[in-house]
Order: structure tokens, then C-alpha cells, then sequence
């Protein structure tokens, strides 16, 4: 294999767990325009997605019909979960100081890691995600497996939607005003309360889909599993600019490209230090992030 | 139309508003007017739902105001045109015009207001797809009275709609009110250019330190020794 191949190779592992990450820091970097709160209960979102992902193609076997009934459920009811989240956590905080909610997320993440522990149904054991028979195909000299081009396709196919609800619908409309003036949105009949809860709802829908998706590249579930993408992800969500969707998705990528090039060329336990090092650097030369915009003291 | 009786507001242990009444009937503009920190924006977002009532009641077409969420104030028919225009600087005009009709479900009616809103503001419709936030500063308060007109408001809240504009613009934005009146609509009006409002407004009170020191015919006011030396620069 050749340089180029080698360099090629690794893009798309790196496009892969990248769009991965892309689906994740969404979530935080919509919550965070909203609410003004790092959600970082968020990741373990991803862990509970992916274990309703396990239990649904557990029961009713794999194949990429039930590989979609498992997106049908999992986001669902991650949704659910998310807006519960929010009413029963976050929306009593609201006007208390920033922090408050902060730890309030951190608090939630350890609930729902050592909930999901003591759980009998899941319990402190990994087990092994079940998946499709591997299949790869090879293009160039590089491999592309079924489980990237199935991570790939249904990561953008979220992310059109997802921009599609942003930019095209009335809900989508009202939360970008919301993020940007939530009393002037309260002054135009907007019913700001639901708006958040919407945010909540699409950020852990599309945690729910980066859970099956991360259990399918890494098939294996366990409580834990949703920290490291979670802090990945939040780490993606402000080198693109948190509070930015194109960021998001722009951070994820480039993050997730980092990650496996540093693994592939210069050290495989350096790799995370690596991509944070390249972190650093970014936030140094643009503290914003890279497509934020610093934000202008109204007067 | 719009009753507010004994209003208190504290921010903290500040004792904003005291004991603040008065009337708006309808089809009529009345201002508030009074220097800066009077409590006339506390007013406004007291009426509005932005802050909380500590006493006092706000009665707008028969119905208690106090216990509802802002939104719901809104679809009463009570707008709100805010101090500093709040466009959503990062929507584009048509946008900041739909989220003002965001509650309204009549669309085929809707159709003909954003026509009649475009006839009425032909600068908003050259620049419908602009950002909002690239406006110039009498567009932006162009819009933003155009957004709140879009909800139908019986009864709109007008908060500084002078502030920061050349006097040509100015002369404009009241030419905008004054027409909004004739159309049916009545107005509450905060000015710190007490000169202008008192010229527009049927009736006015003067608040000062969160209290009403002074109500009456806007007239009558304008021609008052007080009010021209603490107001209207003697």
C-alpha cells in the first residue's frame, strides 16, 4: 500500500468516526445556542442509544431492515428522554446562575452511567453489539467498509434533515430566533418553552442514531461508552464554534480526521493527545472557534 | 382597553415601579414619558410578561394579564415593539416577519398581510431575503414595528422608537405610528423625546422614579410650565 493509499485510507476511517462525532457535537452546540448550557449529559445519551439499539437487534436479529428499526425506536425514545432531562433538570434552573445547570449535567452524566450500571437488564459488563456480517469493498487500493458507508450515509442524511428542519421550517426558524433574542421571541407569541424542548428532543434523537451508529464501528455497549465520544464531540462542537451547526459538523469531521490520521502516521496512543494538541492550537489563533463569531456586547 | 393599577415591580430589592395607574382606551396613543431610569421600559415588560408583577394588577380587554406566560399575552393581541429594535440580526427580513406572525394560523389571511405589510414598507420588500442584521438602523425599526404588526395586535407597546435614528427618520417612524393609529390600532407609547410623542399622543403621563407625577391631555402637558422645564428643555 502506497502513501497515497495510506493517507486515503485513513480520510475515510477518519470521515467515518468524524461524522460520528459531527452527529454529537450537533446536540451540544444546539442545546448550548438555546439554553446556554454544555449538556454534558449528552454522551450518555449516546450510551442509552446504543443500548436500545442492542436490545432491539438482540431480540429481533440483523439485518438492515431491523438495523433501522433500531433507529426507529432508539431515537424515539432518546428524545423522550432528552426533553424529560431538560423539564425535570435543567428547566427549574433556568434563572439561576449558569453554573448551577452545569453541574446539574455533570451530576446527570454520573446518574445515568451508574443507573444504567446497577441496571440488571444492562449492568456493569460490556457485551458485544450486534452487527451485519462485515462486507468491504475496495476502491483505489482502500478498503470501505459496510459499516462506514452505512455511518457516512445515514450521519448526512440526518445532517440534511436536520438542516432542512433548521432553515426551512417554522419550529426550525423560531429556534434560531430563540438562540439569538429569547425575550424578543417571547414578544412575537413564540411558546419559547416548547422551542427548547424541540432543541432537546432533535440533539438526542441524533445522539440516539451516533449511539448505533459508534456501537456498530465499535461493537461493543457498556455504561461507560458515551464519555469519549461525548468529550469528543463537545470538543468538536467548539473548534467549529459552539453554537454554530455548520461548526458542529465542520469541528466533527476535522476532529474525527485528526484523531485517525495521528493514529494511523504518528502514534496510536498519542493520537488524543495529538488531535487536542491540534485542539489548542485552533482555539488559540481563533478563540471563537472556527466558523463562531465573537459575539458583540448589545447596548 | 388596557388597565394597570397600582403596578409594583422590584428588581431585587429595588423598588421600581410605585404604585404606577393608568389607562389606555381604545383607538387612542398615549405615551409615557420621563427620564431615563423613570421605570416607563419596566412598564412596558411588566405589561408584557418579561418581568414579574410583585402588586398591582394589569387588566388588558378583561383579562388578567398577571398569571400569564408572555406568548399567551401575545395572542391576546398585545404586541410589543421593544427598546433597541431585538431583530433577529441573524434571520432574514421575511423571517423576522414570519416569527412575528409565528402564533398565527389563518394563512390564507397571513398572505395578504405580508402583502400589505410589503405595500406598506416597499423597503422591507426590496430586502426580503436580506439578513436582517445588515438593515440600516431606520429599517431595522421599520421591521421591527413591521413584525409586531404581523401578530394583528389590537393594542401594540412601542418602546423608544426614536432611539438612535437621524430626526428624518425619526419624522418617518412617527409618521409610521401616526398612520398605524389611523388604520385602527392603539398605542402605547415610551419616548424619551417627550417633544415628539406629546405631539402625536392623545393623552400622556409622566413618570419619575417609578412613579406617575403627572397624567392628562398630551396638550395640555406639552403646554405645561413643569413639563417644559424638566421635558422639553424650558
Amino acid at each position: 500500500m502506497g502513501v497515497f493509499q495510506q493517507i486515503l485510507q485513513q480520510m475515510i476511517n477518519g470521515l467515518s468516526l468524524g461524522s460520528i462525532y459531527a452527529l454529537l457535537a450537533l446536540g451540544y452546540t444546539m442545546v448550548y445556542g438555546i439554553v446556554k448550557l454544555i449538556n454534558f449529559a449528552h454522551g450518555d445519551i449516546l450510551m442509552i442509544g446504543a443500548f436500545i439499539g442492542y436490545f432491539v437487534l438482540t431480540k429481533i436479529g440483523v439485518t438492515p431492515g431491523t438495523l433501522i428499526i433500531a433507529f426507529l425506536i432508539s431515537m424515539p425514545l432518546c428524545a423522550l428522554l432528552g426533553v424529560s432531562m431538560e423539564k425535570i433538570c435543567y428547566k427549574p434552573l433556568r434563572n439561576a446562575p449558569r453554573i448551577n445547570a452545569l453541574i446539574t449535567a455533570i451530576g446527570l452524566s454520573f446518574f445515568l452511567e451508574n443507573g444504567a450500571r446497577v441496571l440488571p437488564a444492562i449492568g456493569p459488563n460490556p457485551r458485544v453489539f450486534p452487527t451485519l456480517p462485515p462486507v468491504t469493498h475496495h476502491l483505489l487500493g482502500v478498503g470501505l467498509s459496510r459499516v462506514q458507508i452505512i455511518i457516512f450515509a445515514v450521519a448526512v442524511g440526518l445532517m440534511l434533515i436536520l438542516n432542512y428542519i433548521i432553515n426551512f421550517t417554522k419550529i426550525g426558524k423560531a429556534m434560531r430566533a430563540v438562540s439569538y433574542d429569547k425575550g424578543a421571541s417571547y414578544l412575537m407569541g413564540i411558546n419559547v418553552d416548547r422551542v427548547i424542548s424541540f432543541t432537546f428532543a432533535l440533539g438526542s434523537a441524533l445522539a440516539a442514531a451516533a449511539g448505533i451508529l459508534f456501537a456498530s464501528a465499535y461493537p461493543q455497549v457498556e455504561p461507560y461508552m458515551g464519555i469519549m465520544p461525548g468529550l469528543k464531540a463537545f470538543i468538536a462542537a467548539v473548534l467549529g464554534g459552539i453554537g454554530s451547526i455548520p461548526g458542529a459538523m465542520l469541528g466533527g469531521f476535522i476532529l474525527g480526521v485528526a484523531e485517525t490520521l495521528a493514529k494511523g502516521f504518528l502514534s496510536s496512543q498519542m493520537a488524543d493527545a495529538i488531535a487536542f494538541g491540534l485542539l489548542i492550537i485552533i482555539l488559540v489563533v481563533k478563540p471563537a472557534g472556527i466558523l463562531g463569531k465573537s459575539i458583540d456586547e448589545k447596548v | 382597553m388596557l388597565k394597570v393599577e397600582k403596578l409594583d415591580v422590584y428588581y431585587g430589592n429595588i423598588r421600581a415601579l410605585k404604585e404606577v395607574s393608568f389607562e389606555v382606551n381604545e383607538g387612542e396613543i398615549v405615551t409615557l414619558i420621563g427620564a431615563n431610569g423613570a421605570g416607563k421600559t419596566t412598564t412596558l415588560h411588566a405589561i408584557s410578561g418579561l418581568v414579574p408583577i410583585s402588586a398591582g394588577t394589569v387588566e388588558f380587554c378583561g383579562t388578567d394579564l398577571q398569571t400569564l406566560s408572555p406568548h399567551k399575552i401575545v395572542q391576546l393581541g398585545l404586541g410589543h415593539v421593544p427598546e433597541g429594535r431585538r431583530i433577529f440580526a441573524n434571520l432574514t427580513v421575511m423571517e423576522n416577519l414570519e416569527m412575528g406572525a409565528y402564533m398565527r394560523k389563518d394563512h390564507a389571511q397571513l398572505k395578504k398581510d405580508y402583502e400589505q405589510i410589503f405595500t406598506r414598507f416597499p423597503r422591507l420588500k426590496e430586502r426580503a431575503k436580506q439578513i436582517a442584521g445588515t438593515l440600516s438602523g431606520g429599517e431595522q425599526q421599520m421591521l421591527a414595528i413591521a413584525r409586531s404588526l404581523m401578530s394583528k395586535p389590537k393594542l401594540i407597546l412601542m418602546d423608544e422608537p426614536s432611539m438612535g435614528l437621524a430626526p428624518l427618520l425619526v419624522k418617518e417612524i412617527f409618521a409610521i405610528i401616526e398612520e398605524i393609529k389611523a388604520a385602527g390600532t392603539t398605542i402605547l407609547l415610551v419616548e424619551q423625546n417627550a417633544h415628539l410623542a406629546l405631539s402625536i399622543a392623545d393623552r400622556a403621563y409622566v413618570l419619575e422614579t417609578g412613579r406617575v407625577v403627572l397624567q392628562g391631555e398630551a396638550k395640555e402637558l406639552a403646554n405645561s410650565e413643569e413639563v417644559r422645564k424638566a421635558y422639553l428643555g424650558g
